[in-house]
């Protein structure tokens, strides 16, 4: 009994621990932004390969997830002789979770990990050392420029992810299944709102994901034990933690943009 | 404030005010103390060499004096001005002047060789691309290199890895240069090639440098002046010349490699037969 007390008790202050120098450096990482408002170019270089790179998983995985859900709809929806509402449960289902939080999860496997392996393997060979040491801060010249192009990256990633999953849904409920085109497109047209599922579904929800997802990924390579054991664990660390804390922030955005 | 264990007493002729004053330099890591009370100097435009075995915190010693960690107490001045009292924007005004070859060189792995010695430049100066170029050029040259320069880090040799760094960190005419381990790693050749390259840049540059290793023989040959770590203090220092004079067994056990003498091969442990559980049992 006090022995699982005691180590409650120092799982509960590691975790206060890590959390507090995530704080910490987070704010140091905003105190950068201004320094890299000047080299937007170091922003951009980084867009390609947390953006640019996903793509690839990004859309394969938005067009089946598309496809699954089109198929799913429609066996659902034909008993009821409501297959016209098709395209409004693929859009909507898409632009409020699906897109985002599945667009965040991928970002995390795939970009995530990399940033927190690439930032862990600079410090494990001293480049970072080396950086300060050249009067550079890696903060200004590495971690921000990481963490604002990974912000920018996913609710263009999201957006990608959901009309693509569209596209999907389209082909499998109007090609394969024999639904009205018409119907699929207008019943979306009608039901999705700019504002509530495009906005604060995608755009919104994705910009918090990101947030998280790559404050995680850096803080993670910058906190790396500079061994290749520490730069696996700090890699898986991202990973989960990313996914776990990205389900629970859409369960708190989801209560406050459609909660009663 | 008593006088610290300075090497150059006022008899020696008048020499420019030390570049780096350590005094009464205390760190810890845990509740190890890596140094304790330690006061050194290194004189401008010399080769100071810091020597001591493995663990005994050489290369802590180059980050406290690069201002990369802070000492638990005493006081670092490089230049006149104390490294860990500076605000980060004075500490990196200060950088710009000190330069660091890291043990393993430390090169960004996504540049080539060219962009990695043209780093410091494009970060520190607003040179046009085409000075930037010939400086570039010229200071692979002075390592030798210059052929070398579209390579990436994964395409150079180890020796090669280093003589890229050591271009890099001379881009920015630094006042000195610490170099952390260079020889370890290195054919003798390379080594012999590093050797001459750090003496050589010393003289013409007019810098300071610093080198910190265990290879006695390598670096003795181009010391001026020569501090042996252990344990936290200073064992001993002088030049080579009075080093290999020295009666210290510490010192003629560190310098000749000998296994036998003060400084124990094995970690402190309980004794062997108790850890083996063959201590004798008293007889009934």
């Amino acid at each position: 009994m006090i022995d699982g007390l005691r180590r409650l008790g120092r799982s509960t202050l590691f975790w206060l621990n890590r959390l507090g120098r995530a704080t910490l450096f987070l704010l140091r990482l905003l105190s950068a932004l201004p320094t890299l408002a000047k080299r937007p170019g170091l922003a951009i270089r980084q867009l390609y390969s947390v953006g640019v790179l996903s793509l690839p998983i990004i859309a394969m995985s938005g067009l089946f997830v598309g496809m699954v859900l089109g198929l799913q709809g429609y066996a659902n929806l034909v008993d009821f002789g409501a297959t016209s509402s098709l395209g409004r449960v693929v859009a909507l289902s898409l632009a409020r979770e699906l897109g985002p939080v599945l667009a965040a999860l991928l970002y995390a496997a795939r970009a995530g990990s990399a940033l927190t392996a690439e930032i862990g393997l600079m410090k494990a060979t001293e480049q970072l050392s080396a950086m300060q040491m050249m009067a550079v801060d890696p903060f200004a010249r590495v971690y921000a420029p990481r963490f604002v192009a990974g912000i920018i990256a996913m609710p263009l990633l999201a957006g990608i992810f959901t009309a693509v999953g569209i596209l999907g849904g389209y082909f499998v409920a109007v090609q394969q299944l024999g639904v009205d085109s018409g119907a699929f497109w207008s019943q979306m047209q009608s039901t999705v709102k700019l504002f509530d599922d495009v906005i604060n579904g995608v755009v919104i929800n994705s910009v918090v994901f990101g947030w998280v997802a790559n404050w995680i990924a850096v803080f993670e390579g910058y906190d790396a034990i500079p061994t290749s054991e520490g730069i696996s664990l700090a890699t898986t660390r991202t990973v989960v933690n990313t996914s776990l804390v990205v389900l629970a922030v859409d369960f708190v955005l989801t209560a406050l943009f459609f909660g009663v | 404030m008593p006088m610290p264990n300075t090497p150059f007493s006022r008899s020696d002729p008048p020499d420019p005010p030390p570049l780096i004053t350590v005094r009464g330099l205390t760190f810890y890591r845990g509740d190890r103390a890596i140094f304790r009370d330690v006061d050194l100097d290194i004189q401008r435009g010399k080769v100071t060499a810091i020597m001591g075995p493995s663990g005994a915190g050489k290369t802590t010693l180059l980050r406290l004096i690069g201002g990369q960690i802070r000492p638990h107490a005493g006081r670092i001045e490089v230049d006149g001005a104390c490294v860990h009292e500076l605000g980060r924007r004075e500490l990196y005004q200060l950088r710009k002047r000190m330069s660091m070859l890291f043990q393993s060189g430390a090169l960004f792995t996504d540049l080539s060789v060219f962009d990695n010695v043209a780093f410091p430049l494009r970060e520190h100066t607003r040179l046009s691309e085409a000075l930037i170029r010939i400086l570039v050029l010229m200071k692979l040259e002075a390592v030798g290199l210059r052929g070398a320069r579209d390579l990436m880090p994964s395409e150079l040799s180890g020796g090669m890895a280093r003589r890229a760094a050591l271009a890099r960190s001379i881009a920015l005419d630094p006042m000195m240069i610490m170099y952390d381990e260079p020889f370890s790693g290195q054919d003798p050749i390379t080594m012999g090639v590093l050797i001459k390259l750090i003496r050589t840049l010393n003289d013409a540059l007019g810098l300071t440098s610093i080198i910190v290793s265990h290879d006695v023989k390598e670096t003795a040959s181009i010391a001026d002046y020569i501090y042996l770590l252990s344990e936290g203090s200073i064992v001993d220092h002088g030049s080579p010349q009075a080093l290999e004079r020295s009666r210290s067994a510490w010192v003629e056990q560190f310098l000749h490699a000998l296994p036998d003498g003060p400084m124990s091969f094995h970690y402190p442990a309980a004794a062997y037969a108790q850890d083996l559980s063959l201590a004798q049992e008293p007889s009934p």
